[in-house]
Parts: structure tokens; sequence; C-alpha cells
């Protein structure tokens, strides 16, 4: 089986953010970086199936400046066999050029199954993935929290609000990944050892002009400071007053 | 005519709450540009019934879609269905929800339309040629404002921003046909689970009650139950630290990448307020919290705060909202 997984490289969320003096971008200035969560597990599914597959390899593939080979060098220490970094000064806004300059390298590979993590909490958009299935004109399922593959065909479990879907697809298909599909495995000191002479191909791209423009960044407006009601189940009355005719909830 | 399109939502033959947010979403849009709004119901049969009042919020066309073979989701059906129907349409916009199913639409309707997607739309607005809209980033600690120049523009709402509003229009039904043979798809949805009960959207729900480490067990999420039942409208949250320990699903999780609520009212049970936490879940309009750690974050934030133990306040509360519920 030939696997592709498309990461990202993103800043740790347990922080305060600041704005860059541009307005349109997040300062990064002591931000800490790493893989995303959603394609970690991507790459452990990869894995996975490479592992049960004899004569299967995973090739991952991350689009962005040179600081990207970071972390494709993690998804090699993880067990990932080769990387492509697509290199561009800035990983674009706009969904549609990231997915249109992925797929223009995804369709060359014959890949059986594609990965993405379901989404990246940087842009928090989450449409890459079944962009580019689209644009591979492939069978695609997102945010699959289970997985089985046998005989070319593939069943998957996505979680919906309040419910789960069953769904059944043929290969080759794109399959974004949601929590709760696996742990992912953390690279061994031999894994990192080996990393370092797999092969990683870098490869320039031409992004197409975007059609959104980032107009500004913010941070959301500050909550006016609420009050304690009072301490214990004596409160209870006086916030349910309050509830009814303050806050007209109840 | 920059008409506007919209796609509504639906799931076991009912149009959801997230279809209508949409068309008033679309109408909203369609009112700067004095166009009209045209919503596609695709479903089983039947689902034309029940669209019929989608008029009532804005619409001035109502496509109906139905077809034996649709009572699941049909991902593929649906896109080609939705992306022809916007190009024959020439829309400027088209209007999808940022719900598990849009998320998994809405995208693909974009590429193969060759368009550009922003999805959790929390506000629009039009300015010049570009449509203007608001959009979390950072898991909601970052709002971006963005404009959208290309057409036609696919902005997917994030749930409960805009509340479904009357707005009486003709609402004109038009009956149509799956662009796509359903039967014929590569994909296909072979069963839709409904959650234990019926329950009601996180993400929809008008009354969150998530609860935290502070109820220090798995089974004493049912004081958070009884509460959420009390309301009767109420869904059930919980923070990642629970969801970790496995004491609730992970699709419980409010707080994390792609789990924004914002409900009329969030009441925080035994939870310290983490800061994904509370990037989670501080849209939401009314805030409570109940928690014996008096300097715990989540008081910063919350409109009205308890300081005690939950194991005591939170069946008063529940008692209360009983009551309080029985004289309405």
């Amino acid at each position: 089986m030939k696997i592709a997984v498309c990461v990202k490289r993103v800043p740790d969320m347990d922080v305060r953010f600041r704005i860059g003096a541009d307005n349109v971008s997040v300062d990064e200035t002591g931000l800490k970086f790493d893989i995303n969560d959603f394609d970690a597990w991507a790459v452990e599914a990869a894995l996975q199936l490479r592992d049960k597959n004899a004569g299967s390899e995973v090739t991952v593939i991350s689009l962005g400046p040179d600081v990207v080979q970071e972390t494709i060098r993690k998804a090699l220490s993880m067990g990932v066999d080769r990387g492509i970094q697509l290199k561009a000064d800035k990983v674009p806004f706009d969904g549609l050029a990231i997915a249109k300059a992925l797929a223009e390298e995804l369709k060359a590979g014959s890949y059986d199954l594609i990965f993405f993590g379901k989404m990246s909490p940087d842009s928090s958009s989450g449409v890459v993935g079944p962009m580019v299935s689209e644009l591979l004109g492939m069978p695609c399922v997102t945010a699959i929290s289970s997985l089985e593959i046998a005989d070319g065909k593939g069943k998957a479990k996505r979680e919906l609000e309040g419910a789960q879907e069953i769904v059944e697809f043929p290969l080759p298909a794109v399959l974004t990944v949601d929590e709760g599909l696996n742990t992912a495995r953390l690279p061994s000191l031999k894994g990192i050892m080996a990393a370092k002479k797999k092969p990683l191909e870098v490869k320039p791209v031409q992004l197409p002009q975007p059609q959104i423009t980032l107009r500004k960044l913010e941070l959301p407006a500050e909550r006016k400071a609420g009050r304690v009601v009072g301490e214990g189940a004596s409160a209870v009355p006086e916030l349910v007053k309050l509830l009814q005719t303050e806050a007209k909830v109840l | 005519m920059a008409n506007v399109f919209a796609f509504v939502e639906t799931r076991g033959g009912d149009v959801r709450k997230v279809g209508l947010e949409a068309v008033t979403a679309a109408r909203q849009l369609a009112d700067k540009f004095g166009s009209e709004v045209h919503a596609l119901v695709f479903g089983p049969p039947g689902i034309g019934a029940k669209a019929a009042q989608i008029g009532k919020y804005g619409a001035d066309v109502v496509i109906i879609v139905e077809n034996a073979s649709l009572a699941n989701y049909n991902p593929e059906a649906a896109t080609a269905t939705a992306a022809d129907r916007i190009k024959s349409g020439r829309y400027r916009a088209a209007v999808f929800s940022t719900s598990a199913q849009g998320r998994d639409l809405a995208p693909r309707v974009a590429a193969r339309l060759g368009a550009s997607i922003v999805t959790d739309v929390l506000s629009l607005e039009v300015e010049g040629n570009a449509i203007v809209v608001r959009h979390p980033m950072n898991i909601g600690k970052v709002i971006a404002t963005i404009a959208i120049t290309g057409t036609p523009a696919i902005l997917a709402m994030r749930p409960n921003v805009i509340a479904p509003a009357q707005n009486l229009k003709a609402g004109r039904v038009e009956n149509s046909q799956p662009a796509i043979d359903p039967n014929s798809t590569r994909v296909r949805v072979i069963e839709t689970k409904q959650g234990s009960g019926g329950k009601l959207d996180l993400a929809e729900a008008p009354v969150v009650v998530a609860g935290g480490r502070g109820l220090k067990a798995a089974e004493n999420f049912k004081l958070v139950e009884d509460l959420a039942s009390a309301f009767g409208n109420a869904a059930v949250g919980a923070t990642r630290a629970v969801t970790d320990d496995g004491w609730r699903p992970h699709s419980d999780q409010i707080g994390q990448t792609g789990r924004l609520v914002s409900p009329e009212l969030y009441i925080a049970v035994g939870i310290s307020g983490a800061v994904q936490h509370l990037a989670g879940m501080r849209t939401s309009k009314t805030i409570v919290a109940v928690n014996k750690d008096k300097d715990a974050p989540i008081f910063k934030v919350a409109d009205y705060g308890i300081v005690g133990d939950v194991f005591e306040v939170i069946p008063a509360l529940t008692e209360a909202v009983r009551e309080a519920k029985k004289h309405h």
C-alpha cells in the first residue's frame, strides 16, 4: 500500500496569543511549535496500516518554509519512510490555495490512501482534506474515529453532534482523522537517529492567487467581570432569581 | 442578480436548527444585495412537507430534492447537487453550516466550484465587492476578519451565532432531483446511530451543562445529566480532562479544536477553567460556575458564581430549576 499523510506545523494553543505588528499575523515570539495533534493521529493510522500490510510505504508531506522540515522529521522519527516539503514562503490562509498545491503533488504519487488531520487549531478551518479529495476526484470520509481496511475497501465511523455515522468506501481514498482514532506513538531514540538518514525531498511550489484576504486579527473582547452570588446551596435561590429576572434565561 | 444560496441541513428526515440558521444568514446577505434566497433541502421522501416552513425564515425559493435513498447523508450526491445548483444559479454566495455534516460538505462543494471557503463564520457584512466575515482562529483565542472577493463565496456559519429569525418570504417550492444517483456513489453512509435518548446537540442546545474533574468520578456525571434534564433544553458537555479519562466520549468535549459552543446559558460544574476550556465557551451569553475553589479561573468569566461543593449545590439547583420550569 502507498500511503501519504499531509501534516502541518502549528503553535501550542495553551498560551495567551499576541497579535503581530502587521495586525494580520500572530506574534510567534516565544511560541512552541509541533506537529498538529490531529495530523499525529493521521501519521499513527498510516503507520499501523503499513505495518499490517507488507511492502507498504508511508510518505509525509508538509507545505511551508524550511521550519516545516522539523515537523517532517518528527513524523519520520515516528516511523514514516520519507518526507516531502512543498516549499513556500508561508502557509497561505486560503485553504483552496493549500489544497491545490497539495493535490498537484499527490496526484503524481498514485497513493492508495491519503490521510489528513480533520483540522488544525491555528487556522481552525478543516477544509484542506475534503478539498484535496474533490480536486483529485477521490472518495473521501472526514473526521473518522474508527477505521478498518481490507480487500481494497474501508469502513469508518464518524462522530456527529449526538450521533455517529458508519461509512463504507472503496480505495483509493482520502481520510481525515478525528480524536479518538488512536494514540500517536512517541518517537523512540532509535527512531530519531534513523530519521536523520531518511529521504526528505524539497520541492518549490507556486501558490495560486488567493481569493480571500485576511484583513485583521484581534483578541476576543474580554467578558465583563462577573460576581460570586454566594457560597454553598443557600446561594441557589438568589442564583435562580438572577437567571430569571436579570439574565432572563430561565 | 446576486442571489444567495442556502443549504438546509437535515438528519433523519428532519430539518436541523443549523439549517434554519443558514437560511437566516443567507437572508441577511441577500437583503444587503437586494436579492433572493434560494434554499436547497436534500433528504428522504417527506422532507419537502417539513421544509415548507422555510419560506418563513426568509427563503424566496425552496428547492426540494427528495429521494428514497437519502435516508442517510450522502456526501457525493449532496456535493454534486449543491455544486450544480450553485453553478447554474450563478449565486454570489452559498451559505452552509459548520456542523459535522457541513464541515464535510461545504469544502467539497467549494473545491468543485474552484471557490474559497470560510468556516465557523461568526458574522457577515458586505463592503463594496467583498463579503467580509469574522472567523475564530487558534481555538477561539484570536478572531480573524476576512474579505472574500471570489464568486461564489462559500460560507459555513458557526452554529448558534445567528438565531433563526422569521422573515416571511414567498417560499415558492421547486422540486428537483439529485444531480447523481445516490445509489451510484462510492462513499456510502450505511447507518446513522442516534445518541442515547435523542439528546440535544452540544453545538445547538440553548443551554449547556458541562462537568469537570470536580465531579470526582464518571458516575457523578448523573448530577450534570439531572440538571440538564431539569432544563429540558440542555445538552451535556465535558472538559478535556474528563474525556481523556474516559468519563465521557470525546464528542462531549468543549474547548478544543472544533468544539466551540455559544449557548444562551452555560453552567460549569466542578470546572476550574483551563484556558482551552474558556476559549471554547467564552462566547456563551450567560455563564454560571459552581466550584469549591473561590480562586478558580472559571469565576473570572462567569456572570454568576457559587463557591461551594458541587455535590450540595447542583442537586439544590436542579430542584430549583425544576420548580421554576413548573411555573411556566
